[in-house]
């Protein structure tokens, strides 16, 4: 277990270091400098690269940065009044967390509800009315439930605000916008998981031995059936993030995803690099934890090294 | 189940002798494994409406769509802004007067280019990678896959939003980054197939009657992997198109005056208090298009690997 273990994390850190050395040339290839500015004279503008390093080698400043990244500092924002770029994403994190997280619940449950009754009811109506539900959530992305969403329940219903983030009837809109993909992945995922473990032997065995249904249900099915959810993991962190860009600059929610489509649009570069930089991170750890987790759970992944 | 006594007498049995010839009669015609599996396809109707629907969507963004109506997809007239839905322009015009039928039927042609493209790609390096990689084994497999675990940890998102920044936005940047990022998971599919066909006694007969490698994985290995390949391409080709739409969604796929569904519904999301009729159209042939797809997939994967079938 400690060698599995140690390997993800081993390459965990290679992606981190190849996703930080790529950003970082990147930064090298940008067109133009932060201090281009023609009233400058050539002694201040000669000033200020030294204090920050930029007439220093290049391999001088790619060691300089990565042991600034290292230490979570991702350089001044040019847009943002000059701001540290952490800082930036720190300020956006929580509103962003707030709307994934609760998302991410609320799609948790209903999707798992969704799931388990059109698995009990299989080839019923229950069942086609989840399936399609499912297919249907998976093909409608968010910038198309956002603006529908905001339309319907916001305009035309007057249920729910539809822009800014003030209280927690603000936050209702964006997350569902966010949920319906997680309750139609998770609705999906569990209706076979569980289709599959109900047609196993020691499903029928529980059966054989009295048990009644619900135990049988509860106690074998479900638990067996709930493992696998690991693997959706990654995936929907992924989505929650890629989701947050849309859904927050339809919303106006003012997390990092909002800032993140501004900072693009201004070319704050800083910016941009930075917050993909955050992005990437968040990802790969959802990944090392999702893989450790299944290691825990799946002894056989630990052997072969990875899911296939 | 009811049972009755009743006793059994050798005069209730009658012998049935079965003959050399008899045990050897095929039952029916004989049926390939592609029959089958287009039989099976048939019975699934929602497959099968997909796969229409697709093609009707193919027709009318490349050929039918632009023949019927005279304007151009980027012809401005802004005496005919905001005009709702009318028999002289079906989806309605923009603020700048532009037809929106041509518009959405030029959008949904960028969505099916870039489908069909990441398909390509998927083929032409994720089948090869992992033939390649699963085939020889040994320590060239290790070297691959330890790559591809890199490039897993990335994630396409980044690639092309870094890809966006460095060149100009457009539908060959988004081709590169599709290209980077796109077909690892078809490459661990054909490696895991590789590993599992290439110990089976077919490959090993191909071998002893002295084929060579690349014969030995042409026409043994891949055609047995076709199945897999197939089911994983259809679902590739769903969300490189979500991948378009929501990078043209948030400013950084195809610009200005182009048009794809993603920008489309972007412009419409921002007005659609007032004009909703420009976000129905394009929103709904996006959902359409994915739906199609999705339901496509999930009936190709039902027909080509039974075992799968939930």
């Amino acid at each position: 277990m400690i060698r599995y273990v140690a390997r993800r994390v081993a390459y965990m850190l290679v992606a981190l270091f190849v996703i930080a050395t790529v950003t970082f040339f990147i930064s090298k290839l940008l067109p133009g400098s932060p201090f281009a500015n023609p009233k400058l004279t050539p002694h201040i503008r000669q000033m200020l690269e030294e204090k920050y390093g930029l007439d220093e080698p290049v391999y001088v400043q790619y060691v300089k940065y990565m042991l600034n990244v290292a230490q979570g500092d991702l350089g001044n924002s040019f847009f943002f009044e000059s701001r540290p770029v952490t800082q930036m994403i720190l300020k956006g994190l929580p509103v962003s967390a707030f709307i994934g997280i609760q998302a991410v619940i609320f799609g948790l449950v209903v999707g798992l509800v969704l799931g388990i009754v059109a698995a009990l009811r299989h080839n019923t109506v229950w069942d086609t009315l989840a399936v399609v539900i499912a297919v249907l959530g998976v093909s409608a992305p968010s910038f198309i439930l956002g603006p529908l969403l905001q339309y319907w329940l916001g305009v035309k219903l007057g249920l729910f605000p539809i822009a800014f983030f003030e209280s927690w009837w603000h936050s209702v809109l964006p997350s569902l916008a966010l949920a319906v993909f997680v309750i139609s992945t998770v609705a999906r995922f569990i209706r076979s998981e569980m289709l599959e473990v109900m047609g196993q032997d020691y499903t029928t065995l529980a059966r054989a031995k009295g048990l009644s249904g619900l135990a049988v249900i509860i106690r074998h099915v479900l638990r067996n059936s709930l493992i696998p959810l690991v693997t959706v993991m990654a995936p929907l962190t992924i989505y929650i993030i890629t989701g947050s860009l849309v859904v927050e600059q339809i919303f106006a929610v003012p997390g990092i995803g909002e800032q993140f489509v501004t900072s693009i649009f201004v070319s704050d570069y800083s910016m941009i690099l930075g917050t993909t930089l955050f992005f990437s991170v968040l990802f790969i750890f959802a990944l090392l934890i999702q893989d450790i987790m299944y290691g825990i759970i799946d002894p056989r992944i630990r052997v072969s090294g990875a899911k296939e | 189940m009811e049972t009755r006594h009743r006793d059994l007498t050798p005069d209730l049995f009658e012998s049935a002798p079965l003959t050399a010839q008899e045990g050897e009669r095929i039952a029916g015609p004989p049926i390939s494994f592609w029959k089958d599996s287009w039989i099976r396809l048939t019975k699934n109707r929602g497959a099968l409406i997909s796969l229409g629907v697709i093609v009707v969507l193919f027709a009318l963004a490349f050929v039918i769509g632009p023949l019927l109506s005279p304007y151009s997809p980027y012809g401005q007239d802004l005496t005919r802004r905001y005009l709702g839905p009318t028999s002289e322009f079906w989806f309605g015009t923009d603020k700048f007067g532009r037809d929106m039928w041509t518009r959405v039927w030029a959008g949904t042609r960028v969505s099916l280019y870039i489908g069909l493209l990441a398909a390509f790609l998927d083929i032409f390096v994720g089948v090869v990678y992992g033939a390649v990689s699963g085939f020889l084994g040994g320590r060239v497999d290790d070297v691959m896959q330890r790559v591809i675990e890199v490039l897993n940890g990335i994630p396409y998102l980044v690639v092309a939003i870094l890809m966006m920044v460095i060149f100009q936005p457009g539908i060959l940047t988004i081709t590169i980054a599709l290209g980077i990022t796109g077909w690892t998971y078809m490459a661990r599919i054909v490696r895991g197939r590789m590993l599992q066909l290439k110990e089976q006694e077919f490959a090993l007969a191909s071998r002893s009657l002295g084929a060579s490698r690349f014969r030995l994985v042409w026409k043994h290995l891949l055609p047995n992997s076709l199945g897999p390949i197939i089911i994983n391409l259809m679902f590739t080709i769903p969300s490189a198109i979500f991948g378009e739409a929501f990078l043209s969604f948030i400013g950084l796929g195809i610009q200005v005056p182009k048009a794809s569904l993603g920008s489309l519904i972007s412009d419409a999301a921002s007005e659609m208090r007032f004009h909703p009729y420009l976000l129905w159209f394009p929103a709904a042939v996006f959902c359409l298009l994915m739906i199609c797809f999705n339901l496509l997939g999930d009936g190709l994967r039902d027909a080509l690997d039974p075992k799968m079938r939930k």
